[in-house]
């Protein structure tokens, strides 16, 4: 099978800074405090996936997983290690995606999908299409995307990554806010997507829909990549970390959609 | 950064059943600077029309604004130097000599001022799209470019009354001066608007730039003064690219207005030089200049962009 992301020694360091101001930083200066701390929200993670593969990324909150994700598409660079991706990536960094609040509903999914690489035919083409898989009605759609409500901007972030020609595909807790028919409607989608050959990246805190969706899982903890392996074990091993048991049978009988907290 | 991968020879025949084997490696986050902004023209466009549409959002007159502003500057400026210190004699059709400069300087402190604000009014979108943040100041220019345009018909019309005749080396000068407000516009609106998102004190320290701008030019005063107060260091006044490109702009619109007496004699007959003698020269150059300053504000871009979305 052929590879589709590579992953090599990355670290990227973010700087707390303490003190931004002119009047902080000449006390903090006086007073011998430091001005700022670096920490590695990724560190020295390498791992290559094939095309094809569905990958489960995992961790808690902080542990980097949209660092990560944003190096692979391209938002961040690494500071150390490469980051080397095949095909064209589309999808979704956190909930509520890059939307200007000031624009339309209509301005904005031009604006992401031409983002995304779509060209103007391509945009017109699936326009239509982007608007109903949303469900947002018409009238909301000449209307700021400020005033939308935070499932419906994520319904439209979705919706139009979804339509974009891709070869890898990123989800980041894009089911979060969705209400139950909407996740149910992504989680087929992503199917499809899955099925179809694409390279499909998704984070998620909910063992269940990970287990629907993906043949691999990745574990992040504080940066570090600390498992990289078979599904099931993966949420093992994440849930020995923070909870008994008793919530792992949980997740098996989670609802099929999985819960999304 | 060094790549040390392995690049797949794309002529290369994919294995059957490999699909995509034949694809090459590609970095999610290429710093291709200016070249990626015009590959992606349609991105540009819809940036361009959106800004135009979002400058004045929520505002009753909107677009008038952009053309209120300039001519409130040119009342004010026309009442009060004009008519206040009596500079209406000694620069004859002041009011041309003075709308001609304000249209240059607007271009440019809206550049400045909009280019520098653009990558953080953005922020939304820096923070969770691949996009080449070049765009944004880019897109400002041309949005103050496209403000342009009316003022220009203003103008026009207004010379066109006093019995003015289009040239050929107006036209010349009008593309000169746009050209090096756009070059150096642009060059400075990407350096600051990188420097914005580290410290947002530099839309500050812009906007104070932008006020040395307006009297740096001979707009409420006349080159001929400069030569008349400082003497031989009038040579020094034309290396300001700003200056130049207001100055063939009045080549092109306010000399042709003046007859034959005024535009080689004062008030007093004495012979005078109304515009600077190598004009042309020196808009050739400061459009070299511009080029070179836009090419070392890339440079500083680059270095800076790493740390765009993270800081922002």
């Amino acid at each position: 099978m052929a590879e589709s992301i590579r992953v090599e020694n990355v670290t990227k360091e973010f700087t707390l800074r303490y003190h931004r101001t002119f009047k902080q930083v000449t006390v903090a200066l006086a007073r011998r405090k430091q001005l700022s701390e670096t920490f590695p929200a990724i560190d020295d993670v390498s791992f290559t996936i094939s095309q094809g593969e569905s990958i489960g990324l995992m961790g808690l909150n902080g542990s980097g997983k949209s660092t990560l994700l944003k190096m692979i598409n391209g938002v961040m660079r690494p500071d150390v290690g490469t980051v080397r991706t095949r095909g064209r990536i589309a999808g979704l960094i956190a909930t509520g995606t890059g939307f200007h609040p000031q624009l339309s509903g209509k301005e904005n999914i031009m604006l992401n999908a031409a983002i995304l690489g779509m060209s103007e035919a391509e945009i017109k083409r699936k326009y239509d299409a982007i608007v109903d898989f949303a469900e947002i009605p018409t009238k909301f759609l000449q209307t700021e995307v400020g005033h939308y409500s935070s499932g419906q901007s994520a319904r439209l972030g979705f919706a139009v990554a979804i339509h974009v020609d891709s070869e890898i595909f990123l989800a980041d807790e894009v089911l979060a806010v969705g209400d139950k028919p909407f996740k149910k409607k992504c989680l087929e989608r992503m199917e499809e997507v899955r099925d179809s050959g694409r390279t499909l990246f998704y984070v998620s805190h909910a063992g269940g829909s990970v287990k629907r969706m993906c043949t691999r899982v990745l574990i992040l903890d504080q940066g570090k990549l600390i498992f990289d392996g078979d599904v099931k074990e993966g949420i093992r091993v994440l849930k020995y970390d923070n909870d008994s048991a008793e919530d792992e049978e949980h997740f098996d009988e989670d609802s099929e959609l999985g819960a999304e907290i | 950064m060094t790549d040390s991968l392995h690049v797949t020879d794309p002529t290369a025949p994919a294995l059957a059943g490999d699909l995509g084997e034949d694809r090459p490696w590609e970095d999610p986050a290429p710093s291709r600077g200016l070249i990626e902004v015009f590959r992606r023209r349609y991105l540009l466009k819809l940036l361009v029309r959106r800004e135009i549409s979002a400058r004045y959002s929520g505002s009753f007159l909107g677009l008038m604004w952009s053309y209120i502003n300039p001519l409130s500057q040119f009342f004010i400026y026309f009442a009060i130097i004009g008519v206040i210190f009596q500079l209406h004699d000694s620069i004859p059709n002041f009011p041309i000599h003075i709308f001609s400069a304000i249209i240059v300087v607007h271009f440019f402190t809206e550049t400045f001022n909009a280019g520098t604000r653009s990558i953080v009014s953005n922020k939304s979108i820096v923070k969770k799209m691949a996009v080449p943040a070049e765009m944004f100041p880019v897109a400002s220019m041309l949005v103050s470019l496209y403000h342009v345009g009316p003022q220009l018909v203003i103008l026009l019309v207004a010379v066109l009354f006093m019995g003015w005749m289009p040239t050929l080396s107006g036209a010349l000068a009008v593309v000169l001066a746009l050209s090096i407000i756009m070059t150096l516009g642009t060059a400075l609106a990407l350096f600051f608007s990188a420097a914005n998102v580290l410290f947002r004190d530099f839309s500050s320290f812009v906007n104070i730039l932008t006020n040395f701008v307006r009297f740096g030019v001979p707009m409420i005063y006349s080159y001929t003064m400069v030569g008349e107060r400082f003497g031989r260091f009038a040579d020094y006044f034309v290396l300001n690219p700003i200056a130049d490109a207001v100055m063939l702009m009045q080549h092109a619109f306010w000399l042709g207005t003046l007859t034959e007496q005024e535009r080689n004699f004062d008030l007093d007959g004495k012979p005078v030089e109304r515009l600077p003698e190598h004009l042309f020269a020196f808009g050739f150059a400061m459009v070299g200049v511009s080029l070179v300053i836009l090419l070392i504000a890339q440079m500083v871009f680059s270095k800076l962009e790493k740390q765009i979305p993270e800081r922002i």
